[in-house]
């Protein structure tokens, strides 16, 4: 019975806050359809090292987390999964729609500025890449630079992930004008080669790396996955990548991210900070996407609807999809789908470029 | 001669830095970095670009 006691009396107040975010994690993923996927392992896995005494902190979560995390291994793997899951047709048939997922990183480097104001540089850095709205690269990112934060980091991205619908029609509606959201634009059906898809991945994999070699890991996983979805003669390998691969990668790296999620590393004023800053690189990479859109129709004859330079935050394919939504609640006969989806397509490759920068700038 | 050893007792600490703090002037510093990460993104975006608008180019059905 003494031994009961102890286990049930060494509960502390921190310890049962955290298990109250873990559930609080599990209802948002099972009732709210907020990213299912990594937030339900993810609080089942806070629950866990945060019972006294748990085995499964030291054990299956410490060795998942070094065998994945620390080395960085699970987000590169994931990457090929979600590489292979992506059409990049849109982007090609238009390619200078690239530029806008490039704007819409500045939310970045805004919060590193931001987030300077209060953190150590690396911190900041690691905070600051919440903005790529792509929670392996702010994963990966955060372990290669050595922050402390990466649990309160990959929570904010992913949940600032889930709430894209919610974060980016404000700010957008805020920048742009009714007639701006109505703005047409004709989508220009062109038929891309099948060796311009096959070679479209060798070449971002080779520019990327060549201008920012620490970018070679998250760019080269990113684009194997798209090699193998586009080379025509590896169905399975690609169905596996997409399914398999980036099912049982997501359990474990949700899980393992747990391990950053005691109330020693978590109930801090400085996690709340993390979240803050999170939100407003959200925000200030939808307000880049749209603005530099607005840019760009001062000098150019053929106007863009300024709405889908928000669709360049990573957030795939949500954001594209918003895009789509709001011209259409604007006007029936909008359809922006195959501009969003380019811009947010584009806007996960720049994410992860952004992140090879923010490597190669303090790592 | 206490002097000197605290002296030399100081400078052999490690810098320790605090966890959080307030340095208003860090945003100032940090703006190079904003250019800079910026600069190259748009650079390699570029490239990019000119690399598939070729390719489209070459290999167009």
């Amino acid at each position: 019975m003494d031994i009961l006691y102890k286990n049930l009396l060494a509960f502390s107040w921190q310890d049962i806050v955290m298990i109250s975010i873990g559930c609080l994690l599990v209802f948002l993923a099972i009732r709210k359809n907020m990213e299912p996927s990594l937030l339900l392992p993810m609080g089942f896995g806070t629950i866990l090292v945060n019972i006294p005494f748990s085995d499964a902190l030291s054990g299956p979560i410490a060795e998942l987390y070094n065998a994945g995390i620390a080395n960085e291994l699970f987000p590169l793997l994931l990457f090929i999964g979600i590489g292979a899951m992506i059409d990049f047709g849109p982007l090609l048939t238009n390619p200078k729609l690239m530029l806008f997922g490039a704007a819409a990183q500045f939310g970045i480097f805004f919060t590193l500025c931001m987030a300077s104001v209060f953190f150590p540089t690396i911190d900041a850095a690691s905070i600051a890449i919440i903005g790529a709205a792509d929670g392996p690269t702010s994963i990966a990112v955060a372990n290669t630079l050595g922050s402390k934060y990466v649990g309160a980091i990959t929570v904010a991205a992913y949940s600032y992930m889930a709430l894209v619908p919610i974060i980016q029609p404000p700010v957008i509606k805020y920048l742009t004008t009714r007639k701006e959201r109505m703005i047409r634009m004709p989508y220009e059906q062109k038929s891309v080669s099948r060796l311009t898809r096959i070679l479209f991945p060798i070449i971002i994999t080779i520019v990327a790396s060549a201008v920012i070699p620490q970018a070679t890991a998250l760019i080269g996983f990113l684009m194997f996955g798209n090699l193998i979805r586009e080379c025509g003669v590896l169905d399975s390998l690609s169905e596996t990548a997409q399914k398999v691969l980036a099912n049982l990668i997501t359990i474990f790296l949700g899980i393992s991210v747990a391990y950053n999620m005691t109330s020693e590393q978590f109930l801090k004023l400085d996690t709340l900070l993390i979240l803050g800053l999170g939100l407003i690189a959200f925000i200030v990479d939808t307000a880049g996407g749209v603005l530099f859109a607005k840019l760009i129709n001062l000098v150019s004859k053929k106007k863009i609807n300024p709405m889908i330079g928000a669709a360049g935050i990573s957030a795939f394919p949500m954001s594209g999809r918003i895009v789509h939504k709001m011209a259409l609640e604007e006007d029936p006969q909008n359809f922006l789908l195959m501009h969003s989806i380019g811009v947010n397509v584009s806007g996960q490759i720049a994410s992860v470029i952004a992140g090879g920068i923010i490597l190669n700038l303090f790592s | 001669m206490m002097n000197l050893l605290s002296g030399l007792l100081l400078s052999a600490t490690p810098e320790v830095i605090p966890d959080l703090f307030f340095e208003p002037g860090n945003f100032i510093y940090n703006l190079k970095y904003m250019g800079i990460g910026m600069l190259v993104i748009f650079m390699v975006i570029g490239m990019i670009i000119l690399a598939i608008s070729l390719t489209n180019y070459l290999f167009s059905n």
